[in-house]
C-alpha cells in the first residue's frame, strides 16, 4: 500500500518536471533537446500537455482575442475542425519526418520526435495565451506591439522545432534543413495515399455493396 | 359589444396590413454588404420617379441609342447618338421640358455630326460634344457658334495610322478638356484650353505577374509570343470630373481574383499628375458586388459603366453586368446598392448612362431610349441628412437621424458608425465603442479606446499609486522594526556578556 502511494507520487513529480523542464528546453534549446532524447528529462505526457495547450491556446484565441485585432467570424467557427485543422498536419508531419529521417541514418525514434514537436510549440502558448489579454489593453493603433509579439512566438517556435530535429537526429544544420523541405514533400506523398485509399475504399466499397443489390434482386 | 368585436378584427388585421405595406425588403432590389461580405436586404433608397420619353419631350423622330447623359443645373443634355443629335431638356417644377435640338454647330467643318457619343457644358454655357465619327471635339458658345476644335494630336506619341475617335470627355474649371479615345491606351488625351495637345493623364499601369513574364519570356516561342496579346495598359470605360475637378475613371478590364486584394481598382480618382487618390476605408475596395450567383447567366464581377459624383462626394456607379447601382461614400464604405435586369420600370436592362441632379438619379437606357429618374425614398435622404449633418458639425442632430435610419434599417452598419462618431464628439467613448463594435469599426473603436483607456487610468492612477506605494512601504518598515528588534537584542546581550564578565 505504502508502496504504490509513494510510486504515484514519484510519477507526478516526475510529470511536473517535465513540465517544468519544458521552459529549460526553450530557453536552452540545444542542450535542451539533446538531454530530453539522451537523459530522459522529457515525458510523453508532458507533450501531449503542451498540444493540448496550442490548441486550447488557439481556440481561445479565436474567441476572446479583441475584434480590433482578430474578427473571426464566429458563427462559423467549429471548434473540432479548428483543433483538426491543426493537428492533422502536425500529426502527418512527425510521420513523415520520421519515416524519412530513420532511412537516412536520422537517430530519432518517432516517439523524440513527437515530444521535440510538441515542446517547440510552447512558446506559442506562452506567448499567445498573455496576448489574449493584452490584445484587451492596446489599441489598434498600437497593434505593431501586438503582431510584434506574435511574429516572435511564431519564429521562436519554427526554431526550437528546427534545433529540436537537429539534436534528435544527431544531424546538422544543413541537413536539417534539407529534411525540413523533404518531409513536407514526404506529408504531400501521405496526403496523396490517404486520398488514394479512401477513394479505392470508396470504390470498394460501392462495389461490393452493388454485387449485394444485384444477387438480392435475383434472388427474390 | 359589436363595436368592440368590429375594433378587435380590426386589430386582427392591423399589424398584417403594416407588414404588406412594401418597404422594399420583401422585393429582394435593395441591399447593403454586412461586414462579412453577405447580403442584407435593405429598404429601397431610390424609387423610380418618373420615366422620360421620346413622347413626353414631344420630339418628331424618336431618340436611337443614345449613349450618354450630361446635367449642368436644371439642364439635362443627352447624346442621341444614332440621330446624330444632342437634346437640351431642363426641369421646370416636376415637368422634364425639351429646350432645344442641338443637330449642327455653326462655323464647323462640316457642320453636322456624326455619332456625337458625349457631351460636356461648362458653367458658362459652352457647350462641348465628343463628334466620334468625324473625328474631333467641338466647342461652341450657347448660341451653337464654333469657337474652337480638337482634332487628333501631330504627336510622335499618338499613332497617326490610326483614327482619332473621341468617345467620352470632362473638361476641368480652366478649360482643359480631357478625351477618353477608343483604342488609347496611354490614358487620357489632354488639351489645354486654347486647343493644343500636351500628352496623356493617368495610364493604367501595366500589371502582369512573375508567372505571366516566365511563361511570356521563356516558355514561348517567338511565333507564340506574336500571337499573344502583349502587355498593354486597358482602356477606361467611362470617365467622370467632380466638382473639385478630379477625374473619377472606370475600368472594366481586370481580372476578377485582382479585386478583393484592390489591384484591379475598377474605379479611380485620378488627381493632376495621374494618380489613383480615391479613399478605401470601407471593409472592402469598392468593387460593386462581393458576391455573385453561381450558375447565373449574369455570373462574374461587376463591371462599371458609367460612374456620377454628388456635390457632397458620394459617388455612385452603374454596374453593367448586372443592372445594379452602387453608392459609395467618400470614404469608400457602400452605402447602398439596388436595381435588377428587366424590362420593369427601375430596372436596368439597356442601361448606358448614369447622371445625377442633386441627389436625383437619371439614367439613360439605349434599347428603351428613355431616362428614368430616381428620387430618393425617406430612407436615402435620411442618410444623405445624417452624413451632411455630420460634416456641418451637428452631432447630436446627426446621431438622432442616424436613429432615424437605423429604425427602417437595423442592419446599417454606417448608422453605428454615425452615432458612435457623434457619441464620440461628446465625449461619450465607451458609449462609442459599443456602437463601433457592432458596426465592427475597428479604426473609430480603437480611436475611442484610447481616450476611454486614458480616462481611466487618470480616473485610478492614484489608487494605483497608493497600492504600489504600500506594497513597497509596508514590507520595509517590517523590515526596520525587526532590524530596530535585533539592535536591541543585540544591546542587551552585549551588557548581559559585560555584566558576566564583571
Amino acid at each position: 500500500m505504502k508502496d504504490s502511494v509513494s510510486v504515484t507520487e514519484t510519477r507526478l513529480d516526475r510529470y511536473l518536471s517535465t513540465l517544468r523542464y519544458g521552459l529549460y528546453v526553450i530557453f536552452h534549446p540545444f542542450d535542451g533537446f539533446w538531454d530530453m532524447v539522451h537523459e530522459k528529462r522529457g515525458s510523453l505526457a508532458a507533450a501531449h500537455t503542451f498540444l493540448v495547450l496550442f490548441l486550447l491556446t488557439r481556440v481561445l484565441k479565436l474567441m476572446y482575442t479583441n475584434f480590433q485585432f482578430i474578427q473571426a467570424p464566429i458563427q462559423y467557427i467549429n471548434i473540432y475542425e479548428q483543433c483538426g485543422s491543426l493537428l492533422f498536419p502536425f500529426l502527418v508531419l512527425c510521420v513523415s519526418n520520421w519515416a524519412l529521417s530513420t532511412l537516412f541514418d536520422g537517430k530519432g525514434y518517432f516517439r523524440d520526435i513527437y515530444m521535440a514537436m510538441c515542446y517547440a510549440l510552447l512558446p506559442y502558448v506562452l506567448i499567445q495565451l498573455p496576448l489574449i489579454l493584452v490584445s484587451h489593453i492596446i489599441s489598434f493603433d498600437e497593434r505593431e506591439i501586438y503582431s510584434v509579439l506574435m511574429n516572435i512566438s511564431l519564429i521562436w517556435c519554427v526554431f526550437l522545432a528546427f534545433v529540436g530535429l537537429m539534436e534528435v537526429h544527431d544531424y546538422g544544420p544543413g541537413k536539417t534543413l534539407l529534411f525540413l523541405f523533404v518531409t513536407v514533400f514526404g506529408a504531400l506523398v501521405i496526403l496523396f495515399l490517404i486520398l488514394v485509399f479512401f477513394s479505392l475504399l470508396s470504390d470498394a466499397y460501392g462495389f461490393f455493396a452493388s454485387l449485394y443489390r444485384e444477387i438480392a434482386f435475383r434472388l427474390y | 359589444m359589436k363595436r368592440l368585436a368590429c375594433l378587435m378584427v380590426l386589430l386582427c388585421f392591423l399589424p398584417s396590413l403594416a407588414i404588406g405595406a412594401n418597404d422594399g425588403y420583401e422585393t429582394t432590389y435593395s441591399y447593403t454588404y454586412d461586414f462579412w461580405d453577405e447580403v442584407q436586404y435593405s429598404p429601397d433608397p431610390y424609387r423610380v420617379s418618373d420615366v422620360i420619353y421620346s413622347v413626353t419631350l414631344g420630339l418628331d423622330t424618336a431618340m436611337r441609342k443614345p449613349q450618354s447623359l450630361f446635367v449642368q443645373g436644371k439642364r439635362i443634355y443627352v447624346a442621341d447618338t444614332g440621330n446624330n443629335r444632342i437634346l437640351e431638356i431642363e426641369k421646370q417644377g416636376e415637368e422634364y421640358v425639351l429646350l432645344r435640338v442641338i443637330d449642327h454647330i455653326s462655323g464647323a467643318q462640316p457642320e453636322t455630326f456624326s455619332s456625337p457619343t458625349d457631351m460636356f457644358v461648362d458653367p458658362e454655357g459652352n457647350l462641348y460634344v465628343a463628334d466620334r465619327d468625324n473625328n474631333r471635339v467641338l466647342m461652341a458658345d450657347s448660341e451653337g457658334n464654333l469657337i474652337r476644335e480638337y482634332v487628333k494630336p501631330v504627336d510622335s506619341t499618338f499613332d497617326q495610322s490610326m483614327a482619332f475617335l473621341p468617345n467620352k470627355i470632362v473638361v476641368d474649371s480652366i478649360g482643359r478638356v480631357y478625351v477618353l479615345a477608343t483604342n488609347v491606351n496611354k490614358g487620357l488625351v489632354k488639351y489645354e484650353p486654347d486647343g493644343t495637345f500636351t500628352g496623356y493623364i493617368g495610364a493604367n499601369p501595366v500589371k502582369y505577374n512573375l508567372w505571366d513574364y516566365i511563361w511570356k519570356e521563356f516558355l514561348t516561342t517567338k511565333e507564340q509570343r506574336a500571337q499573344q496579346a502583349s502587355f498593354v495598359p486597358t482602356e477606361y470605360e467611362n470617365i467622370y470630373i467632380d466638382h473639385e475637378g478630379f477625374i473619377y475613371c472606370t475600368n472594366i478590364v481586370f481580372s476578377e481574383y485582382d479585386l478583393r486584394s484592390d489591384t484591379a481598382k475598377p474605379i479611380r480618382r485620378i488627381n493632376a499628375i495621374g494618380n489613383d487618390i480615391l479613399i478605401k476605408n470601407g471593409w472592402e475596395p469598392p468593387i460593386g458586388d462581393l458576391q455573385w450567383l453561381e450558375g447565373s447567366q449574369d455570373y462574374g464581377p461587376s463591371k462599371f459603366k458609367d460612374i456620377t459624383v454628388f456635390d457632397d462626394d458620394i459617388y455612385v456607379a452603374f454596374d453593367r453586368t448586372h443592372g445594379r447601382v452602387f453608392g459609395y461614400d467618400p470614404q469608400g464604405s457602400l452605402l447602398w446598392a439596388f436595381g435588377t435586369k428587366g424590362n420593369s420600370e427601375g430596372a436596368f436592362l439597356g442601361a448606358v448612362s448614369i447622371e445625377h441632379m442633386d441627389h436625383d438619379l437619371l439614367c439613360l437606357d439605349e434599347n428603351e431610349n428613355s431616362i428614368t429618374v430616381f428620387t430618393p425614398t425617406d430612407y436615402g435622404s435620411l442618410i444623405y441628412r445624417a452624413n451632411d449633418e455630420y460634416l456641418r458639425g451637428e452631432y447630436e442632430t446627426s446621431a438622432d437621424t442616424w436613429r432615424e435610419v437605423l429604425k427602417l434599417n437595423a442592419n446599417y452598419p454606417l448608422g453605428f458608425v454615425g452615432i458612435g462618431r457623434a457619441l464620440m464628439r461628446q465625449n461619450d467613448f465607451s458609449g462609442a465603442m459599443s456602437y463601433f463594435k457592432m458596426a465592427h469599426d475597428r479604426q473609430n473603436y480603437g480611436r475611442a479606446y484610447r481616450y476611454y483607456r486614458k480616462d481611466v487610468v487618470e480616473k485610478y492612477i492614484g489608487w494605483g499609486v497608493a497600492v504600489i506605494a504600500a506594497l513597497l512601504i509596508v514590507p520595509l518598515i517590517f523590515r526596520k522594526r525587526k532590524q530596530m528588534k535585533e539592535e536591541v537584542e543585540a544591546y542587551e546581550r552585549l551588557r548581559i556578556g559585560n555584566r558576566d564578565k564583571a
